[in-house]
């Protein structure tokens, strides 16, 4: 069985598997420039590592751009409908303990039409992985803002400017008690890889928000996280057990804000910079660092913020059947029928 | 003396071949309990029965008004019994709310047996009585027992060490004790059910126990009653039998269903009046590998389900009419993926949330035709509590055979009424285990072996049904179009015309692999044809007794199947020169005729909430047979 946490009932290829055994014959048909070709790209290298056999993997999408992933995998998949991925996941992970079960999701699919889902799934915690593809724009529909977009967005459906606040996909899912929360960035593919590297060594539902580029709406929505002169200076690279510290010159860190109870930025040498602790139980600092990005890029974490043990809800659904089966010994149809008051006729 | 005996009566005992009874209160006042015993009782002493529970539309509505009042009704016969009948012979009413509401449906003549102790002149003036109707004369038509129900209980709890609320309490069990010695009941089950139930706070037990034998004792020693009455039990056919509601008997039906093809069902539903008891029924079965999903939503409901089919499960989601309506997208994403997946859709007045503790048969249009693009589903209505066992077993065998939804219309009628239910032997259910692909089944051009998720049966059109896990078989599924044989997605337009087709040839295909729709027309010469579908299947029957009793000639038939219908549909409705179409909705089955067979029908329709009584249906049947 899988050497990770997530996958520990799904069996393993012990043949030398690559990128290619999980590419499969559909042409890839994303606008030229567009963010999920990295992705898909770096899932398809990470995919190998896992080990696992391909037809114990499943991806579910909703609908959106990023919603086709599932007809580039040679896996098992299902493009189903817009938002509903996590409640068709739900019910193939709580039923089919050996699979590996992926949901790809937007900003529109994940956090507007499936938000119901989405949090659902994850205050369950469905063991699923859950990748969220940010773009903060409609694509598919060609161009409408999403509710991750800034307020006041010009687009064609708000030609005067958008008028709804947006969300903070991380803030939203530390609100509904996810249990791993993490965020990456589409062109930098060594930490995406590592994201998902810790997202299947979580049982359980892991969410992760990959900030995605799409140039064809939305074009350098995450620019400032992207150009070498201005990233380090913006990004904040977790990584648990090490000071949180950032900047171009690793002079700029993190520390408690005693006016707010949040988090702020400080000198790098402040005493007081935080210990970056993924596994605290109280999601209170998670969430003061979903914060910190006050949605103009200043300073935006990324990595693993959360990742705490809880068991999963497929599990403990498969533990009571179990539980019930063995207390009650397995069902039997005919004392079920005949069970209670029930009386003769002997004609 | 205790109530444990039937013989040996003092008094004069009347024969009769069936009695009507309904016993109201308050919410609080354990109807549904009494009801439900003495239906217990009267099943184990052999009668046949039918049950309507009524219950008020409010959860906890003030005591002593009228939205507050519950109701239980039976009729039990020595012969058999379609329906609970339209009007009860006797009124049992634990205060003035529940005489004020239910006054109307007894029978002329009839009895009532009222509890005098809460005729009060607050509790009268509460329901707008203006005087004690057991006083003035504005029951003379019937027979009125005035028992002093709480009073006397509370007498015969004194010497317990129980306080007075809950000696009052037990008032039912006395009114259950008295009518249990009027009919003639056996009374050990009720015994033991109280014992059970109320084991756990011994003096409640005791208190119940006591009140029930003091009832029975009432009933031996009073005035009140100088005859009691014996109904001798209705012949049935050899087997064992028990009791059961429409709601229990699909929930049961659908574990037997995963019983018969191998598959471990997967329950995912909402809470929703009137379907939740079959959620609730469920979770209580684990060890036959059940689960259980309560979803956040409908919408994630029916989506967990389809998701657990689409793993090899047997996918069902429960609901009702506003569910559906929900569930519409997903059921549509099932006709094009063609998976299992069965929709219970236990009806309920609408539409919005209209009535939801009352029946209705109008979600039939929406479960036909209600989804977006062409999206044909098969459609099965259960006829009787008990034959949603059989529904289910039959929309599980449909779903695996043919990889497509099936919608299941009950309602709130079935779900909640019951009737006696010849237990069905195990072993003679049939084997419904459905064949997964293994296999590739195709080559692609260079000669390679591939898998063609798309490639049908010829026979039944059912595409093959390979599961994640199986090696070999990865493919990729999904709402947009497919062409066929590889399941590409494609946006060819002769492949979209093809498909359309072809998904509709294969639930049409289906109407060679259900029985005919079978009439019954006992000396072949009716020249009208009543044909129903659903609940409406015993008060229909009961009505086409008396119609025929009254000399005329008419046939019976009953839809079980409405997509597709049964194939000698068209032939049946033209060999009748009238056919009368008795519907709880404006004429749903009635369009579908006549769309389908351009015959004529005439709809006899009503939505009042309520199952159609037998004499309305009389006078709408001889009507039409007499033009
Ligand atoms: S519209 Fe945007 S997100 Fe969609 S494929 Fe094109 S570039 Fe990518």
């Amino acid at each position: 069985m899988s050497r990770f946490a997530a996958f520990d009932l799904v069996p393993v290829d012990e043949s030398k598997q690559t990128a290619k055994d999980f590419k499969s014959d559909q042409e890839v048909r994303w606008c030229p420039g567009c963010g999920d070709y990295a992705i898909l790209a770096a899932f398809q290298s990470f995919l190998p590592e896992l080990g696992l056999r391909r037809e114990n993997m499943v991806i579910v999408s909703g609908i959106g751009c990023s919603s086709r992933f599932p007809y580039y995998l040679n896996t098992y998949g299902m493009h189903s409908i817009h938002g509903r991925a996590p409640a068709i996941a739900t019910g193939l992970a709580c039923s089919r303990p050996d699979l590996s079960v992926w949901v790809m999701t937007g900003d529109g699919d994940g956090l507007s039409i499936g938000g119901n889902h989405l949090v659902h799934a994850l205050r369950r915690n469905v063991n699923v992985r859950i990748l969220l593809f940010n773009n903060r724009i409609y694509g598919l529909t060609k161009g409408q803002y999403s509710p991750t977009s800034e307020q006041g967005k010009v687009t064609k459906s708000t030609p005067y400017g958008s008028l709804d606040a947006p969300f903070n996909p991380l803030s939203l899912a530390l609100g509904a008690e996810a249990s791993f929360v993490a965020r990456t960035v589409d062109s930098d593919r060594k930490h995406l890889i590592e994201v998902l590297r810790q997202a299947s060594e979580h049982k359980g539902a892991a969410f992760v928000e990959i900030l995605q580029n799409c140039p064809i709406y939305n074009d350098d929505a995450f620019e400032p996280l992207k150009d070498p002169d201005a990233r380090d200076d913006r990004t904040i690279r977790l990584a648990h057990g090490e000071r949180i510290v950032f900047g171009a010159n690793g002079d700029k860190g993190i520390r408690r804000d005693p006016t707010t109870a949040g988090l702020e930025v400080c000198a790098a040498d402040d005493p007081a910079v935080l210990v970056h602790d993924a596994t605290q139980p109280d999601p209170t600092t998670a969430f003061a660092l979903s914060r910190l990005d006050d949605g103009a890029l200043s300073n935006v974490p990324i990595g693993v913020f959360r990742s705490v043990d809880r068991p999963s809800y497929d599990q403990l659904m498969r533990d009571q059947i179990a539980d019930a089966t063995r207390s009650q010994g397995e069902g039997d149809l005919h004392e079920l029928l005949t069970a209670g008051d029930t009386w003769r006729v002997d004609a | 003396m205790t109530a444990s005996t039937t013989s040996a009566r003092d008094k004069d005992v009347r024969r009769v071949p069936r009695v009507v009874i309904r016993f109201a209160g308050d919410s609080g006042d354990g109807i549904q309990v009494t009801g439900d015993r003495f239906t217990s009782e009267t099943a184990e002493l052999g009668n046949d029965l039918a049950t309507l529970p009524n219950f008020p539309a409010e959860i906890r509505a003030p005591a002593g008004t009228l939205p507050g009042v519950s109701s239980f009704q039976l009729q039990f016969a020595d012969h058999d019994v379609l329906t609970p009948g339209d009007h009860p012979d006797v009124l049992v009413v634990m205060n003035p709310a529940a005489l004020r509401a239910n006054l109307a449906d007894l029978r002329a003549g009839g009895r009532i047996i009222a509890n005098v102790d809460e005729f009060t002149s607050r509790n009268l003036r509460r329901v707008g009585y203006g005087a004690n109707p057991l006083d003035d004369d504005s029951l003379e038509g019937y027979t009125v027992h005035q028992v002093k129900l709480t009073s006397m209980t509370v007498e015969a709890l004194k010497d317990l060490d129980i306080g007075k609320k809950d000696a009052e309490r037990a008032k039912n069990f006395f009114a259950l004790g008295m009518l249990s010695w009027l009919y003639h009941r056996p009374v050990e089950r009720t015994l033991a059910f109280i014992e059970k139930r109320f084991g756990k706070v011994p003096e409640i037990a005791r208190a119940n126990t006591t009140a029930f034998n003091a009832g029975w004792n009432y009933g031996e020693t009073t005035e009140e009653f100088a005859v009691s009455y014996e109904i001798r039990p209705a012949p049935m056919s050899r087997g064992l039998y028990r009791r059961i509601t429409g709601n229990t008997a699909l929930a049961w039906g659908l574990i037997a269903a995963s019983r018969l093809t191998g598959l471990s069902l997967f329950l995912g539903a909402y809470p929703i009046t009137p379907a939740s008891d079959v959620l609730h029924e469920l979770s209580r079965h684990k060890r036959f590998d059940v689960h259980t999903f309560q979803a956040e939503d409908e919408i994630a409901g029916v989506g967990a389900a389809l998701g657990a089919s689409y793993g090899g499960a047997l996918g069902v989601t429960t609901t009702s009419g506003p569910g559906v309506s929900l569930k519409g997208e997903t059921i549509s994403l099932g006709v094009a993926l063609e998976l299992p997946l069965i929709v219970c859709d236990i009806q309920r007045a609408g539409p919005s949330t209209g009535m939801p503790t009352k029946t209705e048969q109008a979600d039939l249009l929406m479960a036909y035709a209600g989804r977006h693009g062409e999206a044909p589903v098969p459609v099965l209505a259960a006829r009787s509590p008990s034959d949603c066992f059989d529904t289910a077993i039959e929309a599980a065998r449909i779903a695996t055979k043919y990889r497509t939804p099936v919608i299941l219309l009950s309602d709130g009628y079935l779900a909640n009424g019951s009737e006696p239910w010849h237990i069905p032997d195990v072993a003679a259910l049939p084997d419904l285990h459905p064949e997964f692909a293994r296999e590739p089944n195709g080559t692609d051009a260079k000669g390679n072996p591939v898998f063609l998720p798309y490639l049908r049966d010829a026979e039944t059109l059912a595409r093959p049904w390979a599961v994640p896990g199986t090696k070999g078989l990865e493919h990729r599924l999904g709402g947009l179009e497919k062409a066929d044989g590889t399941g590409h997605i494609s946006y060819d337009p002769e492949n979209h015309d093809l498909m359309v087709r072809t998904r509709q040839a294969k639930v049409d295909g289906i109407a060679r692999d259900i029985p005919p729709l079978e009439v019954d027309d006992p000396d072949g010469s009716a020249r009208t044809l009543v044909l129903g579908w659903g609940s409406t299947y015993g008060p229909v029957g009961a009505a086409v007794r008396e119609v025929r009793a009254h000399g005329h000639a008419v046939a019976q038939a009953h839809l079980n199947y409405l997509n597709p219908f049964p194939a000698n549909t068209g032939e049946v409705l033209r060999h009748y020169d009238r056919v009368i179409v008795p519907e709880m909705n404006l004429g749903q089955l009635a369009l579908l005729l006549r769309a389908t067979y351009l015959v004529d029908v005439i709809s006899y329709n009503k939505v009042r909430g309520l199952p159609f009584t037998s004499t309305e249906l009389i006078d709408a049947i001889e009507k039409v047979a007499d033009a």
